[in-house]
């Protein structure tokens, strides 16, 4: 449905990712080591684009994909839509375990999935607009904002607009979630608006900050959030090839630059936190970008390993990291329909 | 299970505006500020049966958009998951059963409700159909008719931003456009709530003729119209509730569609209910706005439990995610009026609520 959306931005992305940092060229490369990290799919399970990928607190692995067919059926003056993602279950060795969410009202279009300090499984869908919160047990425990009743066939040109949103939820192409040490939670609001909506634990809505730009607590296209001890909030400003970092009031604070336009961002936990950047290439394209960076918090960039391509230990436009482990990393590509485990060289 | 404490006042600061939609969007939600009666409107304790819906693993409720009981106290659930689906529990709430899956007549659940008989019908606002099951589960009357898909997609029209356009079926005896509800008089006579289109309450047989309507096809203020009517009922005395939810009102009229009372202190009628037994209760629901406007929780999400010649006794409930708490109920089970079953389009979840007899200050 969004496909020619989805083009135009990746397009954007890749023209402004071929200008390469000057930097770049005195950036160590840190060695790794990838494999394939999901196996023992029954006959009939088949993985798509990894759009999410996340570990719990035992290590086990939670994929959010887009596979199978979304489907668009006749109703009376409306276009019902069904299906086309699914989330699958697999144990720490990353052996298929099970699929949670079956059938469910809003999995159309996989985005994103983070599993918060409780080994709650958020899956965040595009299409849909919604996140949906599963228990440990996989039972929907919270459901954020409403599929749409209908989808416009043919889809609705987008109009960008100011991309503030409403107040409360209404998600219009989000793309990703993080936790403050308070227990509220942030979605990025980021794909057709552009801001971050705050929500208390029990998922009462606070406030709202961004609209579409260039300038501070401006954006263009969000594709991630991520949070560090301090609750400092970094925003993957995709199109704007920048990480810009807020209070949790959306005060901003500063931006980091230098690691090409950010598609899948990821703090580590522990007292001395890293952040990986991917600098994901577009999926027509495999020439340009795919590296991932390794960064201080501070933005200046410790290493980067990876290149764009379809082999093991290359990538194809990364949409998700999961970093619990620091030199233990699953990434999710879309372009080549895996996730693959990093083992990175400590530095 | 849990006591409930009870807040006045959600956490929510934020303009009372209701501009997070268009107008035509709010008007067929009668989003309008604070129902009147609600402040002088004592609180009513209620405590959840948490867990009350046990679902098989693999299994999920979308959706909660209708549900019923039975005279056994089997639970049916009309819900929106990946595809509409009706799903039967038994009173514990362990899962029996699905009915009609896969069934022609399955598109876009709108109300599930059950008869004296035990017969369940169900409302689809996507088929445009109403569909009447026996007890054991087969279809057994078919009303309306569902476009035919030979024909193709509706060129969409102008319309508001969730797309929705057309006007099917345009106020004819046997065609529904988006249908919302059903209920019954003592002589089995069939009342369709017709709904989003055609604004109007369609009287049938008990085999299904046409024997006349209330509204005019147009959507409007006036006593004998109605703005998107999306939930009726009946007591047993014959009398017929409309939920004129456009209009933020309760329409009761006689089994000859005779308009005998307005109530219009309780918000905008997203789903009502009358209780079994000598004594008959009135539940209205004002349910705050689907999708979840921030204004829409300091405004609305209670659930008011009145006599049925319209004395407010006292109301229960608000907007929230937590437990007990209600996102957006479009489905309530009275059969006992001191345990309610509630299903909710924004938490995808059935609840069972125990609601104190007295209210309480």
């Amino acid at each position: 449905m969004k496909q020619s959306m989805q083009l135009l931005l990746v397009v954007a992305g890749f023209v402004a990712a071929g200008a390469i940092p000057a930097q770049a060229q005195r950036i160590p490369q840190i060695p790794y080591q990838a494999v394939d990290a999901l196996s023992d799919f029954p006959n009939d399970i088949h993985m798509g684009e990894a759009a999410g990928v996340a570990r719990n607190s035992d290590g086990e692995i939670y994929v959010y994909t887009r596979t199978g067919n979304p489907t668009i059926s006749l109703g009376t003056s409306r276009y019902v839509s069904h299906g086309g993602a699914r989330i699958f279950h697999f144990d720490e060795d990353g052996e298929y375990e099970g699929e949670i969410g079956q059938e469910t009202y809003g999995a159309l279009y996989a985005q994103q999935l983070r599993i918060s300090a409780d080994d709650h499984i958020w899956a965040i869908d595009q299409m849909s607009g919604q996140v949906v919160r599963y228990d440990p047990d996989g039972r929907i425990v919270m459901v954020m904002s409403r599929k749409p009743e209908t989808q416009r066939l043919p889809q609705a040109p987008f109009e960008p607009g100011s991309g503030e949103g409403r107040e409360g939820e209404s998600f219009s192409g989000p793309t990703d979630i993080t936790w403050d040490s308070q227990g509220n939670f942030y979605v990025a609001d980021g794909i057709r608006n552009a801001r971050i909506a705050k929500y208390s634990a029990d998922g009462t809505w606070i406030m709202n900050w961004g609209t579409r730009g260039t300038g501070a607590g401006e954006f263009d296209v969000i594709q991630g959030i991520a949070i560090d001890n301090q609750d400092n909030l970094y925003v993957a400003d995709y199109n704007n090839e920048r990480i810009q970092v807020f209070d949790t009031r959306g005060n901003f604070r500063r931006e980091m630059r230098g690691f090409g336009a950010p598609m899948a961002i990821c703090i580590t936990p522990g007292p001395n936190q890293v952040m990986y950047v991917s600098n994901s290439n577009p999926p027509d394209n495999l020439d340009v970008a795919g590296e991932i960076y390794k960064v201080e918090l501070n933005g200046t960039i410790v290493g980067q390993f990876g290149t764009a391509g379809k082999q093991i230990g290359q990538f194809g436009t990364v949409n998700a990291i999961d970093c619990q482990e620091e030199n233990d990393l699953l990434v999710g590509e879309l372009g080549n329909w895996r996730v693959q485990r990093v083992t990175l060289q400590p530095m | 299970m849990r006591q409930h404490s009870w807040r006045y006042c959600a956490a929510v600061a934020t303009a009372l505006t209701l501009g997070w939609a268009g107008s035509l969007d709010a008007a067929q939600r009668g989003g309008g500020g604070r129902a009147p009666a609600y402040a002088d409107t004592p609180e009513i304790p209620t405590e959840v049966v948490e867990g009350f819906i046990k679902l098989p693993e693999g299994l999920y409720l979308g959706e909660g958009i209708g549900v019923a009981e039975n005279s056994q106290g089997h639970v049916f659930v009309y819900t929106r998951s990946g595809d509409t689906r009706l799903f039967e529990f038994d009173d514990d709430g362990e899962y029996v059963r699905e009915i009609g899956a896969g069934l022609y007549g399955f598109e876009f659940a709108h109300k599930v409700r059950v008869d004296k008989e035990d017969n369940i019908w169900v409302v689809d606002e996507g088929a445009n159909q109403v569909m009447k099951f026996n007890p054991e589960g087969r279809v057994v009357m078919v009303l309306g008719y569902r476009p035919p898909a030979v024909d193709g997609a509706i060129a969409p029209e102008p319309s508001d931003h969730w797309g929705r356009s057309g006007s099917p079926g345009a106020n004819e005896p046997y065609l529904f456009a988006r249908p919302t509800d059903v209920t019954w008089d003592t002589e089995g006579n069939i009342f369709v709530s017709d709904g989003y289109f055609n604004h109007r309450v369609v009287k049938y047989s008990p085999d299904g003729r046409y024997m006349g309507q209330v509204g005019s096809g147009e959507r409007g203020p006036a006593p004998d119209q109605f703005s998107t009517p999306h939930t009726i009922a009946s007591d047993d005395s014959g009398r017929i509730y409309v939920g004129d939810r456009g209009n933020r009102r309760v329409k009761v009229y006689s089994s000859d569609l005779e308009l005998l009372d307005m109530y219009e202190q309780t918000g905008a009628p997203w789903e009502i209910c009358i209780s079994e037994g000598e004594h008959q209760y009135l539940f209205v629901s004002n349910s705050n706005s689907d999708s979840n406007p921030a204004a829409s929780w300091n405004t609305s999400g209670e659930v008011y439990k009145m006599e049925l010649d319209g004395t407010i006794i006292g109301r229960f409930g608000r907007a929230g995610k937590n437990l007990g708490d209600f996102q957006t109920i479009h489905g309530l089970s009275c059969r006992n009026p001191n345990e309610i079953i509630t299903s909710e389009i924004s938490a995808w979840r059935v609840q069972k609520i125990r609601v104190a007899s007295t209210p309480v200050f």
